[in-house]
């Protein structure tokens, strides 16, 4: 029934063939991304060069997408990003959602937690995003790890109050009030019988956030400001080639590609499942 | 308080930066007691909350000036960019949703909805290039990079903002293009749309007094969270075409881990925020006469 939604099996298909690009990345004729030769930098698309191996080899290769100005294949840097982005976007996503969830079912289960909860929610609200990640990111020395939670943590309060406000619908249903009068622990209330009537929506918002954060992890490489330079993200790539635009825009074209592409499937699947899933928030937007 | 702890507790000494890598310890020492961190995390924060209220944003370590005297300086480059691109954004795209409303599943509607979502997708900074590449680079037409004040040249401070404007407009204009169109949608199903049309109305002034009017609420509304995107996408857009303002300052006080200026700009954005959905709030009262404050 899913499947037969059009942005569904567009966005998914996108997706399922990036994810195998960046599983595969060995096997598509790329080169280790770290790789450069002084004697290949700024090659254009399609050009020919050399590069030397880590044991000191000198090899042939073709620079699909170019070189950047340390000689670095463009090619296996971006397919090597892939794997960055997909597990950026992901990991932040789930992060996000399960500290949401337990903070949204805390939030519509106890009445006393609710107003202090969600007025602190309301705070990192009231702050942009990418001002939170920016801050956070750079005052904890950019890693993997501290990437995600700096991204996954202004999104929080979204998933809380949605994650609430599902609550605050379902207690009022009756096979809770049965469940209650069985005496039910509250425990088992929470997450039996009310966490998987919110599966729906949580699933729609959780994709777009895998959206976003891979959006923004890019702009806090791009910034400089994101994961060090040496690791092969879109992000990155596009900031050491920004230098260079004007001469050589392949450094940026590219990686840019990629990362809209990606963008773009993400939320047309997010569109997508919202339509099927979630018949009646599709109708508000 | 949030904003301040958040960027106490963090490790990463300002002190140690700011004294370059070939300070000694004592050298660190000094510069830490003289921007006053060896005092106790409360006694800070009660200093610079005091501070606060009469205006006072504290001392920039690393550009060596008050903040708030920073911020004030750097304000005129993003307030005419968000400033130009808020009127293209909302010129266009309220048009175009009604439209959109209007001719609901013709290929325009289809085009807006295809528009919103790539709107969504494509990065600031990809599309920056993109436009510089096309316009500047190919065309000739616009500068590539840079700002003039609006006091020396005012022809060629339009012109450096031209592309930073649309660059940064077109998500916001994805965002308000699909609820003007949704929420003109919904008004154009009700029973005084089809009245208003049986009364021998013109179309347009069916669409604009009955529709557009009663789906202002929502439109506003969006108008009003969306400044929370043109702040994010103003970091990115200022350091892409080399705009002295508050977004690249932003990045730069970061990048020297300069806490007094990332505190002030943080909370100077988020009292923005906050102010501009305080306005359209009360701007609901003015839209909706069934709504008193």
């Amino acid at each position: 029934m899913i499947w037969r939604n059009a942005s569904v099996r567009i966005g998914g298909v996108a997706l399922a063939l990036l994810l195998a690009i960046a599983l595969a990345a060995p096997w598509l004729g790329t080169v280790d991304p770290s790789l450069f030769d002084a004697a290949s930098r700024d090659l254009r698309p399609m050009q020919a060069g050399e590069i030397i191996t880590l044991d000191g080899e000198t090899l042939r290769h073709r620079f699909l997408m170019g070189s950047d100005s340390f000689g670095r294949d463009i090619y296996s840097r971006v397919l090597y990003g892939a794997r960055v982005s997909l597990i950026v976007g992901l990991a932040c996503a789930l992060a996000a959602l399960a500290c949401g969830i337990v903070l949204g079912l805390l939030a519509g289960t106890l009445r006393w937690l609710d107003g202090p909860l969600m007025r602190v929610m309301d705070g990192v609200m009231a702050i942009p995003a990418i001002l939170i990640a920016i801050a956070l990111v750079a005052l904890w020395r950019a890693s993997l790890p501290t990437v995600i939670l700096a991204i996954a943590i202004p999104e929080i309060p979204r998933v809380t109050r949605l994650v609430r406000a599902l609550v605050l619908t379902i207690r009022e249903e009756p096979y809770v009030e049965a469940a209650i009068s069985l005496g039910t622990p509250t425990a088992k209330i929470m997450f039996g019988h009310i966490l998987p009537n919110t599966a729906a929506p949580l699933i729609v918002q959780g994709t777009y956030i895998v959206g976003f954060a891979i959006l923004t992890e890019a702009a806090l490489s791009f910034l400089g400001v994101g994961l060090p330079p040496d690791i092969p993200t879109w992000g990155n790539i596009m900031a050491e080639g920004r230098v260079q635009f004007v001469a050589y825009p392949h450094n940026v074209f590219f990686p840019g590609v990629f990362l809209a592409v990606t963008v773009l499937a993400v939320n047309m699947l997010g569109d997508g499942l919202r339509d099927t899933l979630d018949p009646k928030m599709a109708r508000r937007l | 308080m949030l904003v301040f702890l958040l960027l106490r507790l963090t490790p990463g000494d300002p002190a140690a930066i700011l004294a370059g890598d070939a300070a000694t310890a004592e050298q660190i020492a000094a510069i830490r007691v003289s921007l006053g961190l060896d005092r106790p995390l409360a006694v800070q924060f009660a200093i610079w909350l005091g501070k606060l209220l009469s205006g006072d944003l504290g001392q920039s370590y690393y550009f060596r000036m008050n903040v708030t005297a920073l911020i004030a300086q750097r304000l005129e480059p993003t307030f005419a960019l968000t400033a130009l691109t808020m009127l293209l954004s909302v010129v266009i795209s309220i048009p175009v949703g009604v439209i959109a409303a209007w001719r609901h599943g013709g290929w325009f509607d289809r085009a807006l909805m295809g528009f919103s979502v790539l709107g969504f997708s494509v990065p600031v900074f990809v599309l920056a290039y993109v436009l510089i590449w096309l316009v500047s680079l190919q065309l000739g037409w616009l500068p590539v990079q840079g700002y003039v004040r609006i006091s020396e040249n005012f022809a060629l401070f339009l012109k450096h903002l031209i592309l930073p404007a649309i660059t940064l407009s077109v998500i916001y204009m994805a965002l308000i293009a699909r609820v003007t169109r949704a929420s003109v949608l919904e008004a154009l199903g009700e029973d005084y749309i089809r009245t208003a049309r049986a009364k021998g109305l013109p179309e347009l002034r069916v669409l604009v007094r009955h529709a557009l009017a009663n789906a202002a609420v929502p439109i506003v509304t969006v108008i009003g969270i969306g400044v929370a995107l043109l702040i994010g996408g103003v970091v990115v857009t200022e350091s892409v075409y080399a705009i002295p303002g508050l977004g690249r300052l932003t990045v730069d006080a970061v990048l020297a881990r300069d806490f007094p200026t990332i505190q002030g700009l943080i909370l100077f954005f988020s009292a923005v925020y906050v102010l501009v959905n305080l306005l359209v709030d009360l701007s609901y009262a003015f839209l909706d006469p069934r709504i008193r404050l």
